[in-house]
């Protein structure tokens, strides 16, 4: 049986429409050699040896959890996920990435974003959360998308600081293309290390949206009060990339005065997953609700007077307002949203505090002891989180396999998107890295050294 | 169905009032979009706007909608209230929720309240 519903005889009928003889012609365009090619697959295997080789294969994968210590971050962070965050997760009520469209029979998976939502406006000192995005990246786009829509598309200047994750930054430019936006301030000539601040320049009365990311990605902890002021003098909007761990010690991005704040919320509970599904989570002020992309959760009360959930202010989305709506994005990450929503709710204010202070602890022991190593030097001088940047002695691909000769995944090399900081390693800490693991990084690192 | 008769229309359901200049959303429109619960003018005061272009968007729970200009000339004045209290535009169509105010407008192109009456009526059915 195919999957083609339609009758030959219909069939026939729409080629003799539009003029067209058979299916195959409709394929003439393409090189006769590309049209069927033969692929040349093996005998076709029983389940059972099928799925042999398939662990066979997935073995052969390393991973941070039973082969490598890991001191890779970058934006994806390794952090312990509490057993219940997964039993949750995996209750066939919820076990859907979809989102739900029919309240009526949706209120837990609609309570649960709701809570998300909540949760992530506590987190960030903002007003009003979306139910999420695919990632950071897309979060961030979506930021530039939302301040192009408030100004109706009469400010054409998007002013992004070069310290900003080089992917989230190539994202942006991928949405962007066709909308005549400028991006200015990430150029290659633009020193990646200087100080927030001096992308204040580039801000004008043209300028709609100021990105910068917090931490940034070289792990630096700036407070940008002073630049969201600089830019909101200019009438632009301030949209602050924020990891989500960091927000439960630090300053926030609402109190620094951000219109928008969004960021990869996968550090809250997802695995790293070689990759995703990730969350991009997007908050921003109530004034700007109507300008927001994506699905939004409120709460209502039903016609017996009891607490209900509902999608609210649908009217903004593209299938209503079609061409006009924000953006063409209408679903969010449900199940990596719920996965949030139980990690913050598990963990809870002093919990997710806890494991902040120890990503900090740690991080900042290994920055301590990697910068007391004859070759090694940091970076830079100022305040960090949980990752900071050490100049290496020896070419990074030399230092980076003698590291996994020794079962430790490196960090991530800034040369390969910084050519001024060829050789500058980044490396994350986390809870999950315990002192005798920093303490083997430094004495492999060392002995790297002296070799 | 409300349909005063010293205005004008257009059959993208906006009300003139070539005595003001005053421009709004009609009855008719506001019954189909049910509750509106935002307004957003599109224009600036000061600005010249050609008749057919969008001035404002308005939402209801369940619609989003256009308000296009329905005649040429310079935007004098706009109605900020209804920003606040985008309900008006249910409730008081003709008169607390006017949208803008247009000078130098020419209605001559415009449908009178009986012509308007006769095009909401073909459209029920």
């Amino acid at each position: 049986m195919t999957y083609i519903p339609n009758t030959p005889r219909e069939q026939a009928e729409m080629l003799a429409t539009i003029g067209v003889r058979s299916i195959e012609e409709l394929f003439q365009d393409i090189p006769p050699r590309y049209r069927f090619p033969k692929i040349n697959l093996p005998p076709a295997l029983s389940e059972m040896e099928a799925a042999a080789e398939l662990s066979e294969l997935a073995n052969s994968n390393e991973n941070v959890r039973d082969d490598l210590i890991s001191f890779l971050g970058a934006g994806a962070y390794y952090h312990y996920i509490p057993a219940a965050v997964d039993h949750i997760l995996r209750r066939g009520e919820f076990y859907t990435a979809y989102t739900p469209y029919q309240p009526e029979i949706s209120q837990g998976t609609l309570q649960a974003i709701f809570e998300y939502q909540s949760l992530m406006c506590a987190l960030t000192g903002m007003e009003v959360s979306n139910a999420s995005h695919y990632d950071g990246a897309t979060a961030v786009a979506e930021s530039v998308n939302m301040a192009y829509a408030v100004f109706r598309g009469k400010r054409t200047r998007i002013v992004i600081a070069p310290s900003v994750h080089p992917q989230y930054r190539a994202v942006v430019r991928t949405y962007v293309q066709g909308m005549s936006l400028e991006l200015v301030g990430d150029e290659v000539s633009a020193d990646p290390l200087s100080d927030p601040l001096t992308i204040a320049s580039l801000i004008d009365q043209n300028t709609a949206l100021v990105i910068v990311q917090y931490p940034d990605f070289f792990g630096r902890l700036y407070d940008y009060t002073a630049l969201v002021q600089a830019a909101h003098a200019q009438g632009a909007l301030v949209c602050i990339a924020a990891n989500p761990t960091a927000l439960a010690l630090f300053k926030t991005p609402g109190e620094m005065g951000a219109d928008i704040v969004v960021g990869e919320a996968q550090p809250l509970g997802i695995p790293l997953s070689f990759g995703g599904p990730y969350l991009g989570y997007f908050t921003t002020r109530k004034q700007y609700v109507h300008k927001m992309a994506g699905r939004l959760v409120g709460e209502t009360v039903d016609t017996r007077g009891q607490r209900a959930y509902v999608l609210t202010l649908t009217a903004r989305e593209q299938h209503i307002k079609r061409e006009r709506a924000t953006s063409n994005i209408c679903t969010n990450q449900g199940l990596m949203a719920l996965a949030a929503a139980v990690y913050l709710s598990l963990l809870g204010k002093q919990g997710l505090r806890r494991v902040a202070e120890l990503c900090y602890h740690k991080a900042h022991y290994a920055a301590e002891r990697l910068s007391r190593l004859p070759g090694f030097k940091r970076t830079y001088d100022g305040p960090f989180f949980h990752e900071f940047a050490i100049q290496l002695p020896k070419p990074f691909d030399v230092i980076n396999e003698h590291l996994l000769e020794h079962g430790i995944l490196g960090g991530y090399h800034l040369g390969a998107d910084y050519p001024s900081l060829e050789n500058h390693l980044l490396i994350a800490v986390t809870e999950m890295n315990r002192k005798e693991d920093i303490d083997y990084l430094c004495e492999v690192l060392q002995e790297v050294s002296h070799d | 169905m409300n349909i005063p008769s010293h205005l004008r229309y257009t059959k993208s359901d906006e009300w003139f009032d070539p005595a003001s200049g005053k421009v709004g959303l009609t009855d008719y429109a506001q019954s189909q979009l049910s509750d509106i619960v935002f307004v957003e003018f599109l224009v600036n005061e000061g600005e010249t706007v050609e008749a057919g272009k969008p001035i404002a968007s308005v939402e209801s729970v369940k619609a989003a909608a256009e308000v296009y200009a329905p005649v040429g000339g310079k935007i004098v004045a706009l109605n900020n209230a209804v920003i606040d209290s985008p309900e008006s535009l249910n409730s008081d169509p003709y008169g607390a929720a006017w949208l803008v105010q247009i000078e130098g407008g020419d209605a001559s192109d415009l449908m009178d309240a009986a012509a308007y009456e006769q095009y909401c009526q073909e459209r029920e059915h």
